[in-house]
């Protein structure tokens, strides 16, 4: 099977300084990392393709020092590396990093063979917004699996992937069609060390480059800043929510039961939903 | 199991190994770099002042684009009691020359550019890879090693030991004896942030100038050590170091030092505002010429701080460190176009060529300064820098006793703290040490 893990370097932010002379943030000299949360989902790609065969495509975007970042993904046993770099992304925020990376892997299913799972982290720890996988995923058509905490069956004849997921409250079974994205929850599992063999390849292999024009995103007016409607107004710290999600149990009820005490339930908390929504003659 | 064999494997990326693996590398050696740390320079904490002339033997055109500091300019040697300093301080416009002759780096940045030097001459470099174990034919001869890496061993003609001062590997590999307490240093040094026009301002200086402190004295507690200050572009590097067995015997604490050194009404006006980002601490081989283990054997070579080549009186380890890794690479280069085996006859080539060079012959002709300075230490590092400064004050103070008086004052002090025989014993033996 073909996997493509889309990773991102970031600043390691337990190491961002700030200048003692003119209390700017040091970005120069701050080492850079790869996302963490990206970590587990490289990991998990890695494992599927020791137990299934096939081959890991690592993919970033990123200015050409993040060829850092894919050669260390390169060193734990990655197959390959593709580095999606031009100014024209410069400033790119989560819809048009998207379009961008959907498009890479779009021109990597061409290059290299169509991908079967396309996993990503959970979000970054520089951007937080936990964005860019489902926008690949809806871009690129692909079942969408997130918040992924284990990978439970591939059946790679049928087609068809199990997973478990981890939502509020609980778990999830899921089971997809492939070919289908995944993000790849935190603490699921833990980045090998790659042998004597992929050190030694992966510090002679060539990373292969792509402009936006090489990777054959055609309308650059979507790439960077000018594709980039988002912008930040402030920046606050949210206060959290004290309520939990209530667990239904359907064993007990039936359905219908069920559902008439969760309208009740939303009107008692949302009363002005009640005129719009409520209809007539049950 | 790696099929492919590599012509020399290089154990560690600093000074000594980059200058290896560079040389050899750019000879059209198929040369593989092992480096514990993260990168090359991520694990390094060296104060540190570079000599160009020992670069530019291996890159002449360094200047370009390596991470330099500033130039220095001016050189003061301090001599300390616990309120004063007496110096020699020494500055030349002719230091500001087209190439000058030492700067000041960081060695994080600086290992870095050194590497990518390495990796553009043809080496391949693994980090985070830690070499445990040499691998040896069944007559002995070192054919590899093994790494904390899944995956075997990595066989190679010759290996060159570059792993720094406490060389675990070939202490491990029976190639050399432990380490002694007598035979190293621990420094401890913080990194003093302050803008660059504070520097200017306060050392003198102007543009890429520098300007460096050696200090001696009380400062070191009765040890024998010495305390130092560099000025690089926006930060001051301050520390101090002494021997590890005067510490123990003294149960002094490094810390301490450091924290009096700072606190020192000579030192104190230098770093006023500054702002401490690091602090670091590190291991100096001080045992000079007589420490100096056996260099080469069958297959492999040892350089730099693990060979404990450090000129421990004129405070230069980096540049012996990249002269032994130029001059062992250059020896098996000899070996190699000879078609000869890595054999340990074919390799004392190494110890050859080095004792011919300034490498060794600087050494032996301190060869008896640290034992001297060692068993000592009370009277160099703290009787003589009292009577110093105190001579010193008393030549300045004008308090209308006679010269005379004064002058027979001080000699008095001089005598009453080490006798004439005393004295006289003292200078012929700094004397003869010196020679």
């Amino acid at each position: 099977m073909h996997i493509v893990v889309s990773i991102k370097q970031v600043p390691d932010s337990a190491q961002i300084r700030v200048h003692p002379v003119t209390n700017t943030i040091m970005r120069q000299g701050v080492p850079t990392i790869i996302n963490p949360y990206d970590l587990f989902a490289l990991e998990e790609a890695l494992r599927l393709r020791d137990a299934y065969g096939g081959e890991v495509t690592v993919l970033t975007m990123g200015p050409p020092m993040a060829e850092d970042s894919l050669r260390k993904a390169l060193g734990y046993g990655a197959d390959r590396a593709v580095l999606l770099t031009d100014r024209y992304f410069a400033g790119s925020d989560t819809l048009a990093t998207s379009l961008a990376l959907s498009q890479a892997i779009a021109k990597i299913g061409e290059t290299f063979g169509t991908p079967d799972v396309v996993f990503t982290g959970k979000q970054t720890i520089d951007g937080d917004t936990a964005q860019v996988g489902p926008g690949i995923a809806k871009r690129l058509d692909l079942s969408q699996l997130t918040y992924v905490a284990r990978i439970a069956t591939i059946d790679l004849a049928a087609r068809e992937i199990t997973v478990e997921r981890r939502c509020e409250g609980g778990t999830q079974t899921l089971k997809s069609k492939l070919p289908c994205l995944i993000t790849m929850l935190e603490g699921t599992n833990e980045m090998r060390r790659g042998s004597i063999e992929d050190a030694l390849s992966a510090a002679r292999r060539q990373v292969v480059k792509w402009s936006a024009a090489e990777a054959g995103i055609e309308d650059l007016t979507k790439c960077g800043l000018r594709g980039s409607p988002t912008v930040v107004r402030r920046v606050f710290a949210p206060t959290a929510r004290s309520e939990k999600a209530a667990q239904i149990d359907t064993a007990e009820k039936t359905l219908r039961d069920l559902a008439d005490e969760l309208i009740v339930a939303i009107f008692t908390r949302q009363p002005a939903l009640e005129p719009e929504l409520a209809f007539d003659g049950a | 199991m790696i099929n492919e064999e590599f012509d020399a494997i290089v154990i560690g990326a600093g000074m000594s190994g980059n200058a290896a693996a560079y040389t050899m590398a750019s000879d059209g050696l198929k040369v593989l770099q092992l480096e514990r740390g993260e990168y090359p320079g991520s694990k390094n904490v060296q104060g540190a002042i570079m000599y160009a002339n020992m670069l530019e033997k291996i890159i002449p055109d360094f200047r370009d684009d390596a991470p330099l500091e500033r130039h220095l300019v001016e050189q003061r040697l301090w001599v300390m009691d616990e309120t004063s300093h007496t110096g020699i301080h020494y500055r030349s416009e002719d230091f500001n020359e087209v190439s000058p002759n030492r700067y000041t780096i960081i060695r994080a940045q600086f290992d870095k550019w050194f590497s990518r030097r390495v990796r553009q001459a043809g080496a391949t470099l693994l980090c985070e890879t830690t070499v445990t174990e040499l691998v040896r034919d069944d007559k002995g001869k070192v054919i590899g090693v093994r790494t904390d890496r899944a995956g075997g061993a990595i066989y190679a003609d010759v290996v060159v030991l570059a792993e720094g001062v406490c060389g675990l590997l070939g202490t491990r590999g029976g190639l050399r004896k432990m380490l002694t307490p007598e035979a190293v240093a621990l420094a401890v040094k913080e990194m003093h942030f302050l803008p660059e026009e504070v520097i200017e301002q306060r050392f003198g200086v102007k543009g890429s100038e520098g300007c460096v402190i050696e200090a001696v004295g009380t400062i070191s507690h009765d040890m024998a050590g010495l305390g130092f200050l560099y000025t690089n572009k926006e930060s001051i590097s301050l520390g101090i170091g002494c021997l590890v067995s005067d510490f123990t015997a003294k149960m002094e604490s490094p810390y301490a030092l450091l924290d009096a050194l700072k606190n020192h009404p000579s030192i104190r006006p230098l770093i006023a505002g500054s702002e401490v980002k690091e602090y670091a601490a590190h291991l100096i081989p001080e045992g000079g010429y007589k420490a100096i283990p056996q260099l080469f054997g069958d297959g492999w070579v040892v350089v730099g701080d693990a060979a404990q080549l450090n000129n421990a009186i004129h405070r230069e380890g980096s540049n012996l460190a990249m002269t032994s890794g130029r001059i062992a690479a250059e020896a098996i280069i000899q070996v190699k176009r000879r078609n000869d085996p890595m054999t340990k006859r074919n390799l004392a080539l190494y110890k050859t060529m080095l004792d011919e060079s300034f490498v060794v012959k600087d050494l032996r002709k301190y060869k008896d300064m640290p034992a001297l300075l060692h068993n000592n230490a009370g009277n160099f590092f703290t009787t003589y820098p009292r009577l110093m400064s105190q001579a010193a004050q008393n030549f300045m103070r004008v308090d209308g006793t006679p010269k005379i008086e004064k002058e027979r004052a001080t000699t008095a002090a001089f005598i009453k703290a080490r006798s004439r025989l005393g004295l006289v014993r003292d200078a012929i033996r700094l004397a003869l040490a010196w020679r």
